[in-house]
């Protein structure tokens, strides 16, 4: 009973290791190897849900409980650094046989770089890109996937003849925030300006991305629903609920052992169609980095389980788990990779990604997008109200980054 | 002599319990108050230096921001719909099981009083599935009355409805039984009485029961009332706020904005105004009480 | 007539008991079928494919044997300290003379108003300071003294002999001596109600634990149900399982002492 009352105690070289949604599951299968080549340094893997992941380490951090490595989504990285939670990595890597700069993709690199100092090292690459049901596509009598707006317009009307009442086109939940931002980063909106200080969602490119985005409502290609609508994307998609889905690499891995053998091949996955012919779809330049904590009494045991991940044929072997892709270029010669069609449409895509802006206060400016573009859809309010209160609301959450960082513009717009 | 020392023993005996009460209840509350009147948020999380003492600028923001009001609408309808109608439930349900003519009465009473005892995130994430549009058990039902199906969680007008029919279902058993002991404590001859004078069931209810019921309805109505403006676990497992955030709760917000986003000078301020309005229900609650059995 | 009056109010009684209990049932029942068959439950149910998968997922791959003892045993030792911390001052309140004992009371009565959540920031605060975030002592430390536990003593001890208590000072025994043998008897049936209502109050808090514990392993089953659900919401069946496992328990304890339970909420509310 008295053992209860207290929190366990570890032995010095056991690794606290706080690893996010299924990535959790696949690198607890990785880590046996681990500890077998590396004798004396212990793992234990804590599985986080994404859901709960944002609010959980930013308590840990404050409440003096945090890991000694975890996983950290891309868009967090400026949060966490300016928290001056994350150890700087730069002195690791230079005496690394295994991890150099020019191995990772140059904007995956950039998205893990503060100030200057490197903050955490890339783990997996994401983005996010058409899935589709490549039988229901056909039945519609759309021979390829859409590469240009209007030609992704054409089919899901097809769709929506040939896939009948109660089903639909494509699958957006209301409550998430990357469909609209990364239609908006297809037409090169900027979504903040003047140094991220302001919101800039009045500008003609969001409004037109946004226009489009109504318009999968409007037209009935999408169901005015949010995440919540649906028990389990993979049995809707497995039934034909829904042809089009705009997800990332983890599915590769879940659709592949959540699908049931009659649907192997009936899905595919295809870069997202640009605006037009000239401009290719752009998409997000996620993905989540590794971080070791600044004060873990563990740093170097940390380290080369980060080094050990980082190595590229260690890379495929999570790619191959998990579906999460490299961020190294030489682990995409592997012909896991090379010779997977899907991951491939990845492969292509990630040449065109660009970063959400490194604000601190990105998760709330995003949460402000995603309920801002739901009370449209849902009739609450007109576009243009809606864009002028979201710039409202956005420049009220950066007001005190405008403070310390006065670098006195005028507001005017 | 003997009189010293039995008070300083005394202060003995509640020493403990004060202690635990003023240090984590009264210094909580006290820097809760204190901290509403900085910016403390993820900055000052990083770097204390950084706090501000702002004065009342969290009150003069979260007056004017809508989504504040959105959650205090919200509240209010959970309160004031759903208030009512578990309190009348659990009168409904006392009269069942209390009445002269019912047989096996705490097998009853205990299955009624059965969803009190179980754990509300265990609940909330039943009643979720049991909610689902397609898959869900009430869709079922309902389409075997030909009804078409009701999006409970995901359509914004049915979201809280859902939540009130959810927690009346959890929690009509407890005032049920605090009802059940209310009846029991009217004396049989007031019935005699008024049956003598030919009163029949209807007149009796309205002019013997409720009258001498007062007291105990009003502890009932103060105490679903106090409950009811700390909504937080349902629409935290449930909806998360949502669909179109209409069932977001004062005290999710106050979640969200502390713990999720650490604007806590911000949270705090929020706490604060709904334990003013919380204090001013009881308050009004209280005087409005009818003038004679008023308790303690 | 009288038979028509029963026969209208025992259908009104089952009617109620069964739609009250229709979601715990189809809880029990969807956490045995397989995956997948909670959308046809009838049907599943009525072929007999029933399976333990679900809870053997629970126990292996997820680790809720040790949930359930987290949640055991931080139930039983807050019961244990909160009771007798509350009893000693419920006693005091009720029995004891001290300076400005009365008014002290009302003021702790009147903070029932105040909502749990109102401290709760800087309380957190507060622990990290101490180093107890992440601990057991941090999740119980809140719940150590209530002044709902102390008001429901209070009532009951009211009603204890003066004169019993006098007797006993005048034989020269001590305070502590009268509370331990003669008070602490004559408060039981108080205190068992005081001892399930907190029981179940500590095994059923989410709020708190969710904020405090960082580390799975000290998961209650609230908390470690909520996480479960992050992960897991679209396996139905697994997490019915994990309901039942969460709900069960307690509903036992209940069943065994409802009497003393509803007791207890009877001496609260009348005298409220």
């Amino acid at each position: 009973m008295l053992a209860v009352a207290c929190a366990p105690r570890d032995d010095g070289a056991t690794v606290q290791f706080w690893a996010l949604g299924h990535e959790g599951e696949a690198v607890a299968r990785l880590v046996p190897a681990f500890e077998r080549s590396h004798p004396g340094v212990t793992v234990r893997v804590q599985q986080i849900p994404w859901s709960a992941a944002h609010e959980k380490l930013l308590t840990a951090f404050v409440g003096d409980s945090m890991p000694d490595l975890f996983q950290l989504g891309t868009t967090w990285i400026p949060e966490f650094a300016m928290l001056g939670a994350l150890e700087p990595l730069d002195a690791y890597v230079a005496g690394s046989q295994t991890v150099a700069p020019d191995a990772y993709f140059a904007g995956v690199w950039d998205a893990n770089e503060i100030d200057g100092t490197l903050v955490a090292l890339p783990w997996y690459v994401d983005t996010r890109l058409l899935f589709y049901r490549s039988d229901l596509l056909a039945r519609a009598g759309v021979a390829t996937p859409p590469r240009t707006w209007a030609e992704w317009s054409a089919a899901m009307e097809r769709l929506k003849q040939s896939m009948g009442a109660d089903h639909h086109a494509i699958f957006v939940p209301l409550s998430e925030w990357e469909v609209p931002v990364v239609l908006a980063l297809s037409q090169r909106a900027e979504l903040l300006r003047d140094g991220d200080r302001y919101g800039n969602f009045e500008s003609d490119a969001f409004r037109t991305a946004f226009a489009f985005y109504l318009d999968l409502f409007e037209r009935g290609f999408a169901a005015r629903a949010g995440a919540g609508a649906t028990a389990s994307v993979y049995r809707d998609f497995a039934e034909g609920w829904f042809c089009f889905y705009l997800s990332g690499p983890w599915n590769l891995g879940e659709f592949a052992t959540r699908l049931p053998p009659a649907l192997t091949d009936a899905w595919a996955t295809a870069p997202l169609p640009g605006p037009d012919a000239q401009r290719p779809g752009v998409s997000l330049a996620g993905g989540a980095s590794l971080a070791i904590a600044k004060d873990s009494p563990r740093k170097q045991a940390a380290w080369q389980l980060v080094e050990w991940l980082a190595d590229p044929a260690r890379q495929v072997e999570f790619y191959r788990i998990s579906g999460d892709l490299p961020p190294r270029r030489s682990a995409w010669q592997h012909p896991l990779l090379a010779g997977d069609a899907r991951a491939q449409a990845f492969r292509t895509q990630l040449e065109s990604v660009r970063a959400v802006p490194k604000v601190p206060e990105w998760e709330r400016i995003a949460a402000k997008i995603s309920r801002s573009t739901e009370s449209v859809v849902r009739g609450e309010q007109t576009p243009d109200a809606a864009l002028a209160a979201l710039d409202a609301d956005v420049d009220a959450i950066l007001a005190k980054r405008r403070s310390l960082l006065p670098d006195a513009k005028p507001a005017a717009e | 002599m003997a009189m010293q020392r039995r008070d300083n023993l005394a202060w003995l005996f509640v020493a403990p319990a004060l202690a635990a009460i003023v240090l984590f209840l009264f210094v909580p509350v006290f820097a809760s108050l204190l901290l509403s009147f900085t910016d403390f948020d993820i900055y000052a999380v990083a770097d204390l230096r950084r706090l501000r003492f702002v004065g009342i600028t969290n009150y003069q923001t979260l007056l004017t921001e809508p989504l504040f009001w959105q959650a205090l609408r919200n509240t209010l309808y959970y309160v004031a719909v759903g208030g009512p109608l578990s309190v009348a439930a659990s009168l409904a349900a006392a009269l069942l099981v209390n009445a002269r003519l019912a047989r096996l009465r705490p097998l009853f009473r205990t299955a009624l009083f059965l969803p009190v005892v179980t754990t509300l995130v265990a609940i909330a994430v039943v009643w979720r599935y049991l909610y689902h549009p397609r898959i869900g058990l009430f869709n079922h039902v309902l389409a075997g009355f030909g009804v078409a199906p009701i999006d409970w969680l995901g359509d914004p007008a049915w979201a809280m409805p859902s939540i009130i029919i959810m927690s009346i279902w959890k929690n009509f058993g407890f005032n049920m039984v605090i009802f059940v002991a209310g009846l029991q404590a009217i004396p049989e001859r007031l019935y005699e009485a008024s049956s003598l004078d030919g009163a029949g069931p209807w007149r009796q209810f309205r002019y013997v029961t409720l009258p001498m019921l007062a007291p105990t309805a009003l502890f009932v109505a103060v105490m679903t009332m106090i409950g009811g403006f700390q909504l937080f676990a349902e629409p935290y497992v449930m909806t998360q706020g949502g669909p179109s955030n209409r069932t977001l709760s004062v005290v999710l917000l106050m979640f969200q904005e502390g713990f999720r986003f650490w604007n806590m000078g911000y949270a705090a301020a929020i706490a604060f105004v709904l334990f003013a309005i919380l204090l001013a229900g009881t308050v009004l609650q209280w005087k409005l009480r009818p003038l004679d059995g008023g308790s303690s | 007539m009288r038979l028509l009056r029963s026969l209208l109010l025992h259908t009104a009684l089952v009617a109620a008991t069964v739609l009250t209990l229709l979601p715990l049932a189809w809880m029990v029942a969807a956490s045995f079928v397989p995956e997948g068959g909670s959308s046809d439950l009838l049907a599943n149910l009525r072929a007999g494919s029933l399976t333990l998968a679900h809870y053997e997922a629970l126990f292996t791959r997820l680790d809720l044997a040790r949930t359930l003892a987290n949640s055991a045993g931080l139930a039983a030792t807050v019961t244990v300290i909160s009771v007798l911390v509350n009893a000693l001052a419920g006693y005091a309140f009720a029995k004891l003379r001290f300076a400005g004992r009365d008014r002290l009371f009302r003021i702790l009565v009147a903070t029932l108003v105040i909502p749990g959540q109102l401290g709760m920031l800087p309380l957190f605060l507060l622990l990290k300071q101490l180093g107890l975030v992440n601990t057991y002592a941090g999740v119980v430390i809140p719940g150590i003294a209530s002044v709902f536990g102390i008001f429901l003593v209070r009532q009951y001890a009211l009603s204890i002999p003066q004169s019993l208590l006098d007797a006993a000072r005048i034989d020269g025994a001590g305070e502590l001596r009268i509370f331990v043998s003669i008070v602490l008897p004559l408060l039981r049936p108080i205190l068992v109600t005081l001892g399930i209502f907190t029981f179940l109050g500590t095994w059923n808090d989410f709020l708190w634990p969710l904020v405090v514990l960082t580390d799975d392993r000290l998961y209650t089953l609230p908390v470690a149900l909520a996480n479960l659900l992050g992960e897991h919401v679209q396996d139905v069946e697994l997490m019915m399982a994990g309901a039942v496992l969460t709900i069960a328990p307690v509903v036992v304890l209940f069943a065994a002492l409802q009497r003393y339970y509803m007791q207890g909420i009877v001496t609260s509310g009348l005298r409220g």
